[in-house]
């Protein structure tokens, strides 16, 4: 994946530009030495490493403010960080560039169960805003897989989602407000308690724009009251057919369980060697979730068995105790360590119309053979979003280049059956070149005019969404102008 | 001007020489008064794509919001932000199609719990103010690809672009639906019950109060939906929740009356709608003493309707939230403004979009002030 080249005149320029970030940041909050500022050289996409010029650990809006101001009038570009999770090199510094870190911003600001929100510097991460709440009977919805780790930041940046997203939808759908800070230093409220914008949806499109309109210091989050309770029955299938077409039955019968989890004949064998859990070993493995009441579950999971029974299953189990709801969710939750055991992995994000999903499955395994790679499907079935878990040894010279290919190759299958490229984990670097199979030039213009009002000089988290051959015209215009 | 296909549509734009007022079925004045030729959406009608087993639909932007709803009925499936019919309080005719609704981000009662029309769309099409036919989003539900201008569209009452086709989430209607109905409870009590609800695990998707101004009479009601048992199990656990705040009993009502604000049909006065933290709504309103006021949402959203020429917001002081004018004279509009003012730096944003996505000036230029 080729970045630009760093600007030299910026380099030549660090000592200078270190020592005006350390005279509005307290000690400890500048980071500028090469031996440390290698922690910040990667996100969770390890393949790609850069050490940045400096990394800094504001401790607060104004901090924030006041390191922007610095580095707008530096001409220093900057790259938002959450707690670094991203898989698709979200937060991938250039060596020119200023990593400006929140993780040290991580306070709960207010709670608000009356009006069911909470605001959190967004630092915080996502498990700890359920944390925060929980023992008042609430939760934070969106739901990551690395929610133990990923930052509420992070989560805005590449609009999240998670397992229980058809039921609750995605970090959009909860966020009704934000502090955010332009890359001025400019401080602007947008939305808060309230429902809905006064104008123009500016948070709406703020959230999911990877760190490149604005960085993100605060947040009011929606929280919603736990459910009395919840339930997975497992199915297993003969065919990934058999289970797709179940899964839209049981769509269309009008059940909305909260998660629809699918993992195909290799991923359920990778898991069932790791986690043990007792899967049976069949095609396709279905999870399916409902919540309610005793009473409740046992409505909807019955109307559900009924629509699986229709499809002869090979397993049907529903489980009956805490502990076997967790052994249903072992293996599910363990795929990714379960590939990592195996082999190094690539994770692919892209969504698919749920109908296509038999067909989408069988090309993956035509072009796995073609490619002499293994893939594993994991994903979130109920709405289309796919995990496909390619498999590859980083030692053998090629294999990661043979990886992407194949990759990228998936994520074209998923455009071209009416799908998108990513679904929650953004585009960063990862995707950026892939951007031109998914939008005509106009619509990735469209998008980058957006950039333009909010960041004219092109300094937000630079190098990232867009391909480089794209936004190339603008990023010269910045050196042209310095 | 009536383009058939998304094309003319660009074609039309892309030739204008002046602005354009750009219509769905009109049944929505909301906005300053545009002076310019009338763009129809109208034949720009009919369903592209339905997949009920996928909870997706994408339809063109002038197809009548009727025809949309009758099509996903007939899949047992609806929209599930219930969009409000602005006609009867706007004293308005036409009918209203789907783009419409997009355009000025419309919902009803359901918005408490399932999101507002923009959570529920997923795609769109349009053509900006240059004619430039432009996508985003698509039609599935879970899409990160590039910015979110599927949001930033929504609510935009066409100044950033026309839409052409919009897609949508939706979600199946459920067996049952019941009401819990308290009558005679003041604003405080009601708001205290509502947050009480719905910050219950009863899965409340309706939260409505009003106080007949006139009788004195006060009813609030909630909604819960889904399997015949599981409803009746919820609607139940509501009542003895709620004991200590009124006298709740489980009813069948009928909500359109609230999603229309039916009360202030007919009626003078200007119309506000306030949205705002719902703990915030009883002081707000005793603030402002209204004629009439329609809490929705478990109060986050209220609608007032005040003597005309009322300068709400100077009444209601400092407040976080936003009132909008829906209902005025266009002198009274155009006095007041519509939307909230925002800050400085977020107008500054919106009119730099503006820039870019029509420089111009052509569509709908001053609809939001």
């Amino acid at each position: 994946m080729q970045m630009p080249d760093p600007d030299a005149s910026i380099l030549a320029r660090k000592g200078h530009i270190v020592a005006r970030l350390q005279e509005v940041l307290p000690k400890g909050a500048v980071i500028s030495d090469i031996s440390e500022t290698r922690a910040y050289e990667c996100d969770a996409l390890t393949a790609y490493r850069c050490p940045p010029l400096a990394a800094v650990l504001p401790t607060s809006t104004q901090d924030v403010s006041a390191v922007l101001r610095i580095c707008h009038e530096e001409g220093v570009p900057v790259v938002p960080r959450g707690a670094g999770t991203s898989l698709a090199g979200g937060a991938l510094p250039t060596a020119d560039s200023v990593i400006l870190g929140v993780a040290r911003m991580n306070a709960v600001l207010e709670t608000d169960y009356d009006n069911r929100f909470i605001r959190v510097q967004t630092g915080r991460t996502n498990l700890s805003v359920t944390g925060a709440v929980e023992e008042n009977g609430f939760f934070y919805a969106p739901d990551p897989s690395s929610q133990l780790a990923c930052a509420i930041a992070g989560n805005i940046a590449m609009n999240s989602g998670g397992a229980h997203c058809l039921k609750y939808g995605v970090t959009t759908n909860n966020l009704l407000g934000a502090t955010v800070v332009l890359m001025d230093g400019t401080v602007v409220e947008m939305g808060g308690a309230h429902l809905d914008a006064a104008g123009l949806d500016l948070l709406g499109v703020i959230c999911g724009s990877e760190g490149q309109l604005s960085v993100v210091t605060e947040a009011t989050l929606r929280i919603l009251p736990k459910p009395e309770g919840a339930r997975p029955v497992l199915m297993g299938f003969d065919s990934n057919e058999v289970a797709g077409a179940c899964v839209s039955d049981i769509i269309k019968a009008g059940v909305l369980p909260v998660a629809i989890e699918f993992m195909d004949r290799p991923c359920i064998e990778a898991c069932e060697a790791f986690a043990h859990a007792g899967y049976p070993m069949c095609e396709a493995l279905l999870i399916v979730e409902v919540e309610g009441s005793p009473a409740e579950i046992d409505e909807q999971l019955g109307l559900i068995l009924q629509i699986a029974r229709q499809h002869n299953p090979v397993e049907l189990r529903e489980s009956q105790s805490e502990d076997e709801s967790a052994r249903i969710w072992l293996g599910r939750k363990s795929a990714f360590g379960a590939m990592g055991q195996i082999n190094d992995y690539m994770c692919l994000d892209g969504t698919i119309p749920v109908t296509a999903l038999p067909m989408v499955l069988r090309r993956i395994g035509e072009l796995s053979k073609s490619y002499g790679l293994d893939v594993a499907n994991v994903f979130h079935a109920g709405d289309g979003n796919m995990h496909p878990l390619i498999l590859f040894d980083a030692n053998k010279p090629g294999d990661l280049e043979l990886c992407e290919a194949l990759g990228a190759d998936i994520l074209r299958l998923c455009v071209e059956v009416g799908g998108c490229l990513t679904g929650e984990h953004g585009v960063g670097i990862e995707k950026r070149d892939l951007m031109v199979d998914q939008f005509d030039p106009a619509d990735m213009e469209a998008q980058m005019a957006v950039k333009d009002v909010f960041d004219p000089q092109w300094l937000l988290n630079p190098a990232k969404v867009f391909p480089l051959a794209s936004s190339q015209s603008r990023r010269v215009a910045r050196l042209a102008a310095e | 001007m009536r383009p058939e296909t998304e094309t003319e549509l660009a074609e039309m734009i892309a030739a204008a020489q002046g602005p354009l007022a750009i219509r769905g079925g009109g049944t929505r004045t909301i906005g300053q008064k545009v002076a310019g030729e009338v763009l129809s959406l109208a034949g720009l009608s009919g369903i592209s794509l339905y997949e009920p087993g996928a909870l997706t639909l994408v339809v063109k932007a002038g197809t009548p919001l009727a025809d949309v709803e009758a099509a996903l009925a007939a899949e047992g499936q609806r929209l599930p932000f219930e969009p409000m019919d602005h006609r009867a309080l706007l004293g308005t005719e036409g009918i209203p199609t789907i783009g419409g609704v997009v355009a000025a981000n419309v919902s009803g009662p359901r918005r408490v719990q399932a999101g507002a029309c923009r959570d529920s769309l997923i795609g769109v099409r349009f053509v900006d103010g240059m004619g430039t036919i432009l996508k985003n989003g698509g039609r599935v539900m879970k899409n990160v690809t590039g910015y979110d201008l599927v949001k930033l569209l929504a609510g935009s009452f066409s100044t950033l672009g026309v839409l052409s086709e919009v897609s949508f989430k939706v979600l199946p209607i459920p067996d049952a639906t019941k009401t819990v109905r308290a009558y005679g409870l003041d604003d405080v009590t009601a708001v205290r019950a509502m947050s009480a609800a719905l910050g219950s695990p009863f899965e409340v998707n309706g939260a409505v109060h009003h106080i007949d101004r006139q009788g004195g009479k006060s009813v609030t009601m909630l909604r819960v939906e889904g399997f015949t048992d599981s409803v009746a199990y919820r609607a139940d656990a509501l009542c003895k929740l709620l004991g200590g705040n009124g006298d709740w009993q489980v009813a069948d009502a009928d909500w359109l009356w609230a999603r229309d604000v039916q009360p202030f049909v007919g009626a003078p006065g200007d119309v506000w709608r306030l949205s705002i933290k719902p703990s915030d709504a009883p002081g707000l309103v005793a603030r402002v003493a209204p004629l009439d006021a329609l809490y929705d949402w478990g109060g986050g959203l209220v609608w007032l309707r005040v003597a005309e020429g009322t300068d709400l917001r100077a009444a209601l002081g400092a407040f976080s939230g936003h009132a909008t004018l829906i209902r005025a004279s266009d002198e009274t509009k155009a006095r007041l403004g519509v939307f909230h003012p925002e800050p400085a730096p977020l107008q500054n944003i919106a009119n730099g979009l503006r820039g870019k996505f029509d420089p111009r000036g052509i569509l709908n230029p001053g609809l939001m002030g």
